[in-house]
């Protein structure tokens, strides 16, 4: 099964291909703003990744929180996606 | 008595040492508004746009701004354009409102505004100019919003109008600098020009696909107080680092829906500054703000304060108000007031615990980031594919714009093999395609869902549910 960084960045790589946009390199610490999808590019990304994944990190998070940089966003979906687990699992 | 009621904007600005040390700052350049006051950025020909119907068309934010200083008082009437206004839109708007000139920094004229007799070149360099006009006339300003088909209706205001809920209060506070991510060529940014011309500040107006970031570290530089955006603006630049160069007194959201999120993260962004959300539309204007923090309005603000009044009938948001526009220019609109002077402004509110909040459109419009989607027009674009039978466009929740577009549809039986799942995610690409050729690309649905049937609701309308 692909892990969610691999679907993650091949979702990137998807929509910055729609939108006709160049991805800089995906690394831990590239600053997502920098990374060549504008908001537009973001917004069609976390709809895509919601299809694909089933759940919306920023729906589920009770905190208002912005990830900064690719990581970030990254261990923002892996908390979601092991949270998600839990609830499915009933153990808390 | 406020501050430029039925005086022009130049005129508002009062003389050229009342307005040392402001400026205009643009990505590229700035203007001394004191420099402006003596000069014309119109290369010597704001005398001879006096009484005209100018199509004011400018890449430029900076060009915009000083071009509506010089124009307004002077022009009869100024079609502000904003950026991806497609041609044979523009055709149209120069035959339905009567343009006779044009002003633009393009220096090329397209198909139609070829078709105009008049060109009047416009940048951001303030030439010395001793043949400013001196008289004044109530300039119509005429703002552009999309309409259902995806031509842009033309609203009329003019400065009155547009200025009606800028307190006179406003205009003293000294050492304001103002900053908006919106584009001032629509109703929220012009807010925002409009407030930083007749106040005593300065403004940093932002550049078309200016990033973020670049936007950040320019408020920062100039050290901008007050800022302005719509919620997805905010979103946006609380993703860049550059946000912690900025550190404004007031921080203001309109133009969509503040969710509490995007208003806890400013609070928190910001502890110190004052956090406002406002509700305006071109067309009902600015109805009210709300200062406490919690999304949605409280119920006080329904009824009559000062000379804006406020209600709900029928689940949607009515406004009346000095502030309204006059109405849509063109043969067919429909009227912007009601009977009453009411503005529907088409907002669907519902009352919890008293406090209103926001639920969607009437119309079904979609809200992507601050700019309006009619999903007649989405369909319209699917429908045509060969492969779909009908659709149905609907809004889809977002964290960073608000809402994205999707799309439900139906296929035609029997002309290919609805059960093979690489045909249908072929499918599904050609029909974002068909939309990405014909639609901007804020309009172009994120996914597209094959469903068996779209059932119509009550009204035998396409129930357009939010997902």
């Amino acid at each position: 099964m692909m892990s969610l960084r691999s679907t993650i960045s091949e979702q990137m790589k998807a929509v910055a291909s729609d939108q006709d946009k160049q991805l800089a390199p995906l690394s831990d610490d590239l600053v997502l703003l920098d990374s060549g999808l504008d908001s537009l590019g973001f917004a069609i990304l976390v709809a895509r990744l919601e299809d694909v994944l089933g759940f919306d990190p920023f729906i589920i998070s009770s905190d208002a929180y912005y990830p900064v940089t690719f990581g970030d966003f990254v261990r923002f979906y892996e908390d979601a996606a092991n949270s998600v687990k839990i609830a499915a699992n009933g153990t808390r | 008595m406020p501050p430029t009621r039925s005086r022009s904007l130049r005129t508002a600005l009062g003389s050229a040492s009342e307005c040392a040390g402001r400026f205009l700052w643009g990505i590229r350049s700035e203007v001394s508004l004191s420099a402006l006051l003596t000069g014309s950025c119109l290369a010597g020909n704001s005398r001879a746009l006096a009484d005209r119907c100018v199509l004011l068309s400018t890449h430029d934010q900076l060009a915009t701004a000083v071009a509506l200083i010089e124009l307004d008082g002077v022009a009869r009437r100024m079609i502000v354009c904003p950026p991806g206004v497609d041609d044979d839109h523009l055709q149209t708007i120069i035959e339905t409102a009567g343009v006779d000139a044009v002003v633009s920094d393009s220096g090329i004229p397209t198909t139609s505004t070829a078709t105009v007799g008049m060109h009047v070149g416009c940048d951001a360099t303030v030439r010395a100019n001793a043949d400013l006009p001196t008289f004044e006339r109530q300039t119509e300003w005429i703002l552009l919003t999309s309409g259902t088909s995806g031509k842009p209706k033309m609203v009329r205001h003019d400065l009155s109008t547009l200025t009606a809920a800028i307190k006179s209060r406003e205009a003293k506070l000294n050492e304001i600098v103002w900053g908006t991510f919106y584009d001032i060529r629509r109703y929220g940014g012009l807010q925002i020009f409009l407030r930083a011309i007749l106040g005593t500040g300065s403004l940093i107006v932002s550049s078309v696909d200016e990033p973020p970031t670049e936007y950040l570290n320019r408020l920062g530089t100039h050290g901008a107080t007050h800022v302005s955006g719509t919620p997805s603006h905010w979103r946006s630049a609380l993703w860049s680092p550059a946000i912690a160069t900025i550190s404004p007194r007031y921080v203001r959201l309109s133009g969509e829906i503040a969710t509490q999120a995007v208003l806890d993260t400013l609070r928190n962004t910001f502890p110190n500054a004052g956090l406002t959300h406002a509700f305006a539309s071109t067309e009902a204007g600015v109805g009210f703000t709300v200062t406490d923090g919690l999304e949605g309005f409280p119920a006080e603000v329904i009824g009559q304060r000062d000379d804006v009044s406020i209600k709900v009938e029928n689940g949607s948001l009515r406004i009346r108000s000095s502030g309204n526009a006059f109405e849509y220019l063109g043969a067919g609109q429909s009227a912007i007031r009601d009977a009453d002077g009411f503005v529907d402004t088409g907002d669907i509110v519902e009352l919890r615990d008293q406090r209103f909040y926001f639920l969607g459109r009437t119309n079904g419009v979609i809200n992507v980031g601050g700019l309006k989607v009619h999903p007649e027009e989405v369909e319209g674009i699917i429908n045509r594919h060969p492969r779909v039978e009908v659709s149905c466009v609907r809004p889809k929740r977002n964290p960073i714009l608000g809402s994205v577009v999707v799309a439900d549809v139906t296929l035609k039986a029997g002309l290919g093999n609805e059960t093979d799942s690489e045909h249908i995610r072929q499918l599904k690409q050609d029909i974002i395609q068909l939309c990405s050729g014909s639609l901007a690309q804020h309009k172009v649905p994120v996914m597209i869902n094959v469903v068996s049937e779209l059932s119509p609701g009550a009204t035998g309308k396409m129930v357009r549910r939010n997902a």
